[in-house]
C-alpha cells in the first residue's frame, strides 16, 4: 500500500521529452527561415521537396530507430538500400516483372534483416562487427553486379495514373487495368498533385503541390511502426530490451527473439527503402546512398533516440529528418556556397542537439535522485 | 616443459588464439596458391638505396597506419566501451595542419619537420579532447559523441588548406614514408615498432593499463577505488589523438601531398574490425593491444591476398565480409560453448568405450 502512495508517474517520459524538443526545435528553425529567408521557405512544395528527396532516408531511419531502442545498431542500411537499388535496376532493365521486383527487393532486405539478425541475437557476435560486414558485403556486391550506373528503361510507355484519374470517360481505365499495365514509368512519374497546397505563378498559371509515390510509402512506414511501438507487444517489448535486458528477461520477454525481430524489421525498411530510391531516382548507380547510415544515425539521434536503447520514437525520428535537410537548405539558401559549409553546421547542430540531450537527461536523473529522497 | 606446451595449446593464447589462427590460414591458403607468394628480394629502389622488396613487406609496410590506429582505439574502446569513428577524418585534419606548417617555412629542413609533426599531434590532441570531453564528461555514446568530427572532419581539413591539395617535395618527407637512405626496412614499418615499445614501455611502468581496464569493466567501480575514471576516459581519447597524428603523417608523407578527400578513407570501419578480431570485447574492459596490431596485419594479408587473385579493388569488401563473418562466427560465445561441450562429449565417450570393451 505505501509503494502505491509514494509512486507517483512522471507527466513526460523521456521520450516524449526528447521528441518535443526535436519538434520545437524544427518547428523554430522553420519559422526562422522563413521570417529571415523567405523565398522558397514561403511555399508548401518546399516540405514536399524535402520529403520527396528524403523518403528513402525516412524509410532506412525508422528501422535503425526501431534497433536503436532495442540497444542495437545496424550501419549495413545505407549499403543495403544501395544493393537493392542495383539489383532492382538490373532486374527490370533485362525484362523483369514490376512486381516481381518489389518483391526482389523485399526479400534482398529480408534476408540481410533474418542473416544479421540470427548472428547478432543467436550467435552473439557485437552488432556492430556484424552489421558492418554487412555493409562491406552489400556494397562489394553492389560493385559486382555492375560497376556502371545503370538507367531503367521506361520508353514507350505511358503515365497510367493521369488514366486512372482522367475525368474523360473514354480514356479512363480500371483500377484492375491499372494494375495488369502498370510499368516503371508510372512509379517514377507518378506523381500526386495537391491543389489547394499550390501557389498561382507571376504568369497566372496554377502550380499544384507535387508529391511522390514514394512520400505516402515513407509516411505510412512512419504511421505502422509508430502505432506498432506505441501499442503493440512486440513494440514494447524493442523498449523493455533496450532498457534493461536483464529486466526484460525476467518479465517473461523473449530478448532473444525480440532482438532477432528487430534486426528484421530493419533489413525489411531497407529493402523497401531501396524500393523507393529507385522510383525517385530512376537508375542504379554503385555510390548511391553513401553515408545514408550516418545520416540516418544522425536523424534518429535528433529525433531522441538514444545509442543507449530504451528511449526514443519514430515521429521523432521523422523530425530528426526534415530538420537535417532544412540545416542544409538554410545554408544553400543563405548564400554559404562553399562545400564545407553543409557539412560544418551539420555537424554543429549535432553536437548542439547531442550536448542538449545529454544536459536534459542529465538534469531529470537528478531531479529524481532528489524527489526519492525528498 | 611438456606441460607448459601443453597449457600453451589448451588457450594459453587466449583471445589471440582467432588473429593468429586467421593469420597462418591465409599464409598456408597463399603458400598453396602461390609457393613464391611470400619470397624477399633486396632490390635497388629509384634513389640507389638497397631495399627489401616482396609482398610480405609491401603487407607489413602498407598495415602500419592501421596498426597504429589499432593501438589507440584499443585503449578507447576498453576505457569507453565504444569507438571512435571519426578517426580518418581526424587523419586527414593532422595531415593537413603537417602540410600546413611545411608550407608555411621556405625550405623544408629537419627542424621544421618536427615543428609540423608536433602541431599535427596537438591539433589531433586537442580533437580528440573534444571528443574524449563529450563522452567523459557528458556521458555521451563515443559512436555518436565522435559522429560530429565524422560528419564535419574532412570538411574542417578542407578549410585549412583553403581547398587545395598542395604537394611537398621534399627528402625528408619521403624518408617518412618510404625509407631512409641506407636503411632497408621501410620507414612505416619502424614507427610501428617504436609505438609498440612505447606502449609496452608505459604498460610496464604505469598503471594505465590496469587502470583503464577497471574502468572499463565497471566505471562506478573503479570510482570508488579512488580512479578518477572521467580522467581516464578523456586521456585514452587523447592517445587516440596521438596514434591518429602519426598514421595522418605517415600517410600524407607516403604520398607527398594531402589530399583531404582521400586520405585513410574509411580507415574507421578497418580500424575498429582490427580490435574486433585481435579478440577485444567491443564492450570495453580486458584488452590486450598485441591483438589489435595482429588483427590490422590479418586484414592487410586478407586484402593483398584477394589483389594477388585479380579481385578488381572494388569487389573486395564482399569478399573480405565473407571471411570477417567466418572469423566471427568461430570467436563467437555460442559456437566457442558449443565446441567445448562437443569435445567433453567425444572425451567422454572415449573414456566409456575400452571399460565397456573390458566387459
Amino acid at each position: 500500500m505505501e509503494n502505491k502512495k509514494t509512486f507517483r508517474r512522471e507527466p513526460l517520459t523521456d521520450t516524449q521529452l526528447l521528441m518535443i524538443i526535436a519538434i520545437c526545435i524544427f518547428v523554430a528553425m522553420y519559422l526562422g527561415a522563413m521570417l529571415f529567408l523567405g523565398g522558397g521557405f514561403l511555399r508548401a512544395q518546399q516540405v514536399f521537396d524535402m520529403l520527396n528527396d528524403n523518403a528513402p532516408l525516412i524509410i532506412v531511419s525508422c528501422g535503425l530507430t526501431i534497433v536503436m531502442i532495442g540497444g542495437g545498431i545496424d550501419i549495413s542500411v545505407g549499403a543495403v538500400t544501395s544493393l537493392v537499388v542495383m539489383s532492382c535496376a538490373l532486374f527490370l532493365n533485362n525484362g523483369g516483372n514490376i512486381y516481381l521486383s518489389m518483391l526482389l527487393a523485399l526479400g534482398i532486405g529480408l534476408a540481410f534483416g533474418l542473416v544479421q539478425g540470427y548472428l547478432i541475437s543467436y550467435l552473439e557476435i557485437q552488432p556492430f562487427i556484424v552489421t558492418l560486414a554487412g555493409m562491406f558485403f552489400a556494397r562489394g556486391m553492389t560493385t559486382i553486379l555492375s560497376v556502371n550506373p545503370q538507367k531503367v528503361n521506361t520508353e514507350g510507355t505511358e503515365n497510367l495514373v493521369e488514366l486512372l484519374t482522367s475525368k474523360d470517360p473514354a480514356q479512363k481505365i480500371s483500377f484492375i487495368q491499372f494494375l495488369r499495365d502498370m510499368n516503371f514509368k508510372t512509379l517514377l512519374e507518378g506523381k500526386i498533385k495537391i491543389d489547394w497546397l499550390g501557389y498561382t505563378a507571376p504568369n497566372g498559371n496554377r502550380i499544384p503541390v507535387r508529391m511522390e509515390w514514394g512520400v505516402v510509402i515513407a509516411l505510412l512506414c512512419v504511421i505502422v511502426i509508430f502505432l506498432l511501438l506505441q501499442y503493440h507487444k512486440l513494440g514494447r517489448g524493442f523498449y523493455a530490451i533496450g532498457g534493461n535486458q536483464t529486466s526484460a528477461l525476467m518479465l517473461g520477454i523473449n530478448v532473444k527473439r525480440t532482438r532477432f525481430l528487430s534486426y528484421v524489421i530493419c533489413g525489411l525498411l531497407s529493402g523497401i527503402a531501396g524500393y523507393v530510391f529507385l522510383m525517385h531516382t530512376g537508375a542504379g548507380n554503385a555510390t548511391n546512398a553513401a553515408g545514408m547510415e550516418m545520416n540516418a544515425i544522425a536523424a534518429s539521434i535528433i529525433g531522441g533516440t538514444l545509442l543507449s536503447g530504451g528511449v526514443g520514437n519514430v515521429a521523432g525520428t521523422l523530425v530528426g529528418v526534415l530538420t537535417l535537410t532544412t540545416i542544409k537548405k538554410i545554408v544553400v539558401t543563405s548564400g554559404l556556397k562553399d562545400p564545407w559549409w553543409q557539412s560544418i553546421t551539420t555537424g554543429g547542430m549535432l553536437c548542439f542537439f547531442i550536448i542538449l540531450q545529454s544536459i536534459v537527461l542529465s538534469v531529470r536523473a537528478k531531479l529524481r535522485a532528489k524527489q526519492k529522497k525528498g | 616443459m611438456k606441460d607448459k606446451l601443453k597449457n600453451i595449446f589448451k588457450g594459453g593464447l587466449g583471445q589471440l588464439t582467432i588473429p593468429i589462427i586467421a593469420i597462418l590460414l591465409l599464409i598456408i591458403f597463399n603458400l598453396i596458391r602461390d609457393p613464391s607468394f611470400f619470397r624477399i628480394t633486396v632490390e635497388l629502389n629509384n634513389d640507389g638505396n638497397k631495399v627489401l622488396a616482396g609482398n610480405l613487406i609491401s603487407i607489413i609496410n602498407a598495415a602500419s597506419e592501421l596498426a597504429i590506429l589499432a593501438m589507440g582505439m584499443t585503449l578507447v574502446t576498453a576505457a569507453s566501451g565504444g569507438q571512435d569513428i571519426s578517426v580518418g577524418a581526424m587523419a586527414a585534419i593532422a595531415g593537413s595542419a603537417f602540410v600546413k606548417v611545411l608550407k608555411s617555412g621556405g625550405s623544408i629542413n629537419g627542424l621544421l619537420v618536427i615543428v609540423a609533426f608536433l602541431v599535427a599531434v596537438l591539433v589531433a590532441m586537442l580533437f580528440g579532447a573534444f571528443n574524449g570531453t563529450l563522452v567523459s564528461v557528458f556521458k555521451i555514446q563515443p559512436m555518436i559523441a565522435t559522429l560530429i568530427l565524422f560528419t564535419c572532419g574532412r570538411s574542417i581539413a578542407y578549410w585549412i588548406n583553403g581547398g587545395a591539395t598542395p604537394t611537398v617535395d621534399s627528402g625528408i618527407v619521403k624518408a617518412i614514408g618510404g625509407f631512409i637512405p641506407g636503411c632497408p626496412i621501410p620507414t612505416p614499418v619502424i614507427i610501428v615498432i617504436a609505438m609498440a615499445v612505447i606502449f609496452t614501455l608505459v604498460f610496464h611502468f604505469t598503471s594505465l593499463e590496469l587502470f583503464t581496464q577497471s574502468v572499463g569493466i565497471n566505471g562506478s567501480a573503479a570510482r570508488l577505488n579512488g580512479i578518477n575514471a572521467t580522467w581516464i576516459k578523456l586521456l585514452s581519447f587523447i592517445i587516440l589523438g596521438a596514434c591518429v597524428a602519426v598514421a595522418g603523417t605517415i600517410g600524407v608523407s607516403r604520398l607527398g601531398l594531402i589530399n583531404h578527400e582521400t586520405l585513410l578513407l574509411d580507415v574507421e570501419m578497418d580500424t575498429i574490425l582490427a580490435v574486433a578480431i585481435g579478440g577485444n570485447s567491443l564492450g570495453g574492459g580486458k584488452f590486450k593491444m598485441a591483438g589489435s596490431i595482429l588483427g590490422a596485419y590479418v586484414i592487410h594479408i586478407l586484402t593483398v591476398t584477394l589483389y594477388a587473385m585479380k579481385v578488381p579493388s572494388t569487389d573486395v569488401k564482399a569478399y573480405k565480409a565473407i571471411v570477417i563473418i567466418i572469423l566471427v562466427v568461430i570467436g563467437s560465445p555460442v559456437i566457442k560453448k558449443w565446441f567445448a561441450k562437443t569435445v567433453a562429449r567425444i572425451k567422454n565417450n572415449k573414456s566409456k568405450v575400452p571399460v565397456k570393451g573390458a566387459q
